[in-house]
């Protein structure tokens, strides 16, 4: 079969494209767009039954009143990730061609896997929100269940896919592109996968949780402060607040699989211009080509952090040629941000957590909920930041040390275009997602505790 | 082998247009309303809600055609998509146009100031069809060569045959949405609505058969190897088929048979895709056919184990999705038929135990995520960071009023 592949070989090689930049920001804007749609995919479902279960379990009707109004958020923002989602595969194509040309016959297989997870999700999501008043209260409660499940695996599946583009395998390169390929080893069997789906998955509660109770905090400012808004702020913070300092734990593990499997973007990351023995850690700070100036220098703490030994030799961009380095300071200002406000919401999350066990009470301070209205856009920050991170990071390549990037893109004409377009589209389609929430924050609560 | 997944992808494609095609017609009455029997404003309302539940899973499919598409031929997927970007970013827009509508559903009832918008969601249902109507035809045509980019990127979409074949899938889009809808208007008694819809059935279902003929003259002359694979062997039977069962729901729309119509009219649609995947094969794109355009054995292998595996989930759910639509099991509900549970007394919680599970997980996991570089023991420290994680929440999260009302009791 592998022969017959290899008849088309070499067509999609030689690649005249004058606005490569555009494409990738264009790449780059949807995805921005998409991935905090997918955190609420992640652990929005997981909210809402909680708050479902609580129902049942003790028959208080504010709990059933939460589940509610939050499914009815949950749908529409499902419906605008459908789309937005839609619009990154439509991408692949429009974009990468010669990306997908030689190398989807590997990683496909995650995509078709997601799409089943997508259809799980669309179908149970119909039923669980249309479903309220209409279904028994337990099979209401099943029916969500799945939506839990789909959004964990869909992401799963598609981060399997990011895996392997930052940790290709499982194939034989011939021509060009990939033959004698095993897809289900490729994805799945990849060392590089399992530290980038924990991560996000953490990142998915930090998000969705701190946005969620960014509202009641706002609401606490404002003065609206009954056991509606207490119950509703709590579940939801309660899931970032444990989230953000595991996460510190977890993303030490990421920056450990950075550094034996893609140590030129470790070094990026770090700017470390030469391999290094105990290598020290820049704080701020600009990488000029040679050296990080002007930052604040930790000694030995990168060796510490990245090999846990203080003595460790790490990797400097010298390793490789400067045709094979990304652009260091966009990653390392990216991870810095990243780190930075991710420190900050472990915090924040301690500080919560702490008054919440050992007090049994909600913080009083208006200073903290100032505090968590912030926390809501500097989480989606740093997840940007992080994505940033891991795929400016992974340039000039689109598949890790396989194929770069200039020789993936389309050569159609018209990329400035559709940009732009897509630009003021997805401008429209956030004013009107704006709308919606503002909407159903105004919606009285009576609207779901009787019909 | 190398045709399963092929299989798969026009079994997608007939079930998105099918599907998707109707909650498009639907966007498109939207934008006609009145004229009918019904009001202008009921006509719209009617539209909008009947897609309701059933929008999301509608649209996964044609991220299933797309996936399997680029997985099991990726090089045809490469070669389409380059060729035809100009129509497939219109359909990408119109379809965030759509999507962004069935967002804001809920909302766009109660709100006043909202027909420009809708007219926009609605032109945005002619497009999206239009455009995926004019990549079927610059496919069927062979006018997209093997390459990055190697076709014309204006004549490949419009061209004779692409255009009647998009104003055909516009055509078609309408005409399921009507009789959809005309089936849902049965079965919520509004007699009005009903004929309204019978009539807007009727009339589009003779557009799109016109349509559809028109289409075999365009592309006799336009696209003659296509016009030949359809008027012999296998093709000829699948258009037979399809007139026939066009022919059929025409008579059971007039005869105020909905729910056959239904099943006649998908069938109708469904036919015509395999006509013209009959007439094409085995070439995909010119000079290639699909054993050349298909991944190597594994991958086809895994892709249809997936897709299996993935069918005995999904065919399950679907099954279930509508049937609850179908019986108005997830219409509006004036009144709730489900029951409300009773408040209960809360068991007494055993916080402690718990307490000391969240601190115990917290520190084995810290401690053998950080040791462990790779193995089991750091997939253990992630479990046990996992359970660190629920444990906790069933701590904060239990309800904050009754904790403190506990602490003053206690």
């Amino acid at each position: 079969m592998t022969g017959l592949l290899a008849t088309v070989g070499g067509v999609f090689t030689s690649v005249d494209q004058d606005y490569l930049s555009q494409a990738r920001q264009m790449q780059a804007l949807s995805l921005a767009v998409h991935i905090p749609l997918v955190c609420f995919g992640i652990a929005f479902p997981a909210m809402v039954l909680y708050c479902e279960w609580r129902y049942l379990r003790t028959g208080d009707a504010l709990f059933r009143t939460l589940a509610r109004r939050w499914s009815k958020i949950m749908l529409a923002l499902f419906a605008v990730g459908v789309v937005t989602g839609t619009i990154l595969s439509f991408e692949f194509g429009l974009l990468w061609p010669a990306f997908m040309a030689n190398f989807a016959n590997v990683f496909g297989l995650g995509f078709t896997l997601e799409g089943f997870s997508f259809f799980i999700e669309a179908i149970f999501i119909g039923i669980y929100v249309y479903g309220w008043d209409r279904l028994p209260p337990r099979a209401h409660f099943l029916s969500g269940i799945p939506i839990a499940i789909a959004g964990v695996t869909g992401s799963l599946f598609v981060i399997s896919v990011n895996g392997w583009m930052n940790h290709p395998g499982g194939f034989t390169l011939q021509e060009g592109r990939a033959v004698n390929e095993h897809p289900w080893s490729a994805l799945f069997g990849n060392s590089f996968f399992w530290h980038e789906f924990v991560h996000m998955y953490f990142a998915g509660y930090i998000v969705a949780g701190f946005l969620v109770a960014g509202a009641y905090a706002w609401a606490f400012l404002r003065g609206r402060w009954g056991r509606y808004e207490r119950t509703a702020l709590t579940v939801a913070l309660s899931a970032a607040a444990i989230a953000a300092p595991l996460q510190v734990v977890i993303g030490d593990w990421a920056a450990r699989e950075v550094a034996s499997a893609q140590p030129t973007k470790l070094a990026a990351l770090e700017g470390l211009g030469q391999t290094t023995r105990g290598a020290p850690e820049h704080l701020l700070g600009w990488y000029n080509g040679h050296d990080v100036v002007y930052g604040i220098e930790i000694p030995r703490l990168l060796s510490l952090l990245a090999f846990h030994d203080p003595n460790a030799t790490v990797q400097g961009l010298n390793a490789v040629p400067i045709a094979d380095q990304p652009p260091v300071n966009v990653v390392r200002f990216s991870f810095q941000t990243m780190v930075g406000i991710g420190t900050l919401l472990a915090l924040l999350g301690v500080v919560y957590l702490y008054v919440r066990l050992r007090h049994r009470r909600l913080p009083n301070s208006a200073w903290f909920y100032r505090a968590v209205m912030l926390a809501g856009p500097l989480s989606v920050t740093a997840l940007w930041a992080g994505w940033i991170t891991t795929e400016v990071g992974r340039q000039p390549w689109i598949v890790y040390h396989v194929m770069r990037t200039t020789d993936a893109v389309t050569e159609a004409r018209g990329i400035p275009v559709g940009y732009g377009t897509l630009i003021v589209v997805y401008l429209a389609l956030a004013g009107g997602v704006a709308w919606l929430l503002r909407r159903f924050s105004r919606a009285p609560l009576e609207v779901d505790r009787h019909g | 082998m190398a045709e399963i997944p092929m299989a798969f992808i026009l079994a997608g494609l007939a079930a998105y247009t099918v599907l998707a095609g109707a909650d498009f017609g639907a966007g498109l009455w939207t934008l006609l309303a009145g004229g009918g029997p019904a009001s202008r404003v009921a006509v719209r309302d009617h539209a909008r809600h009947a897609m309701g539940p059933v929008w999301e899973a509608n649209h996964v499919w044609l991220i299933f055609v797309l996936v399997v598409c680029w997985t099991a031929y990726p090089v045809v997927f490469g070669s389409i998509m380059s060729t035809l970007a100009i129509p497939v970013f219109l359909a990408a827009v119109g379809i965030i146009l759509r999507g962004a509508s069935y967002a804001l559903r809920g909302q766009l009832d109660t709100s006043r100031a909202q027909h420009p918008i809708e007219n926009l969601f609605a032109l945005s249902s002619i497009l999206t069809p239009f455009a995926l109507g004019t990549v079927v035809g610059g496919i069927a045509s062979g006018r997209v060569p093997v390459g990055n980019a190697a076709g014309d990127p204006v004549t490949s979409w419009l061209n004779p045959t692409s255009v009647v074949i998009g104003a055909l899938a516009v055509a078609t889009g309408g005409y399921l949405a009507a009789v959809y809808l005309a089936a849902d208007a049965h079965r919520l008694g509004e007699r009005t609505l009903e004929l309204d819809f019978r009539a807007r059935a009727l009339v589009s279902g003779l557009c799109a058969g016109a349509l559809a003929l028109a289409a075999l003259v365009v592309v006799r002359s336009d696209a003659p190897a296509l016009f030949h694979g359809l008027t012999s062997d296998g093709g000829i039977a699948a258009v037979g088929v399809s007139v026939a069962a066009g022919l059929m729901t025409l008579f059971l729309v007039w005869r105020r048979h909905f729910g056959p119509a239904r099943a006649s009219a998908a069938l109708a649609v469904a036919a015509i895709v395999a006509g013209w995947a009959l007439a094409q094969r085995p070439r995909v794109l010119p000079g290639l056919t699909i054993d050349q355009a298909a991944a190597s054995r594994p991958t086809l292998l895994a892709t249809i184990i997936a897709v299996a595996c993935g069918a005995i989930v999904l065919v399950p759910s679907l099954l279930l999705l509508f049937r609850l639509v179908l019986r108005g099991r997830l219409d509006p509900a004036d009144t709730p038929s489900a029951t409300i549970l009773p408040p209960r007394t809360p068991r007494k919680e055993q916080n402690h135990l718990l307490a000391a599970f969240a601190a115990a997980t917290f520190l084995i996991g810290v401690g053998m995520t950080v040791i462990a570089n790779s193995g089991w023991v750091l997939a253990l420290g992630i479990i046990c960071l996992f359970a660190c994680a629920i444990s906790t929440f069933g701590l904060a999260a239990a309800d904050p009023s009754q904790q403190t009302e506990s602490r003053i009791h206690g």
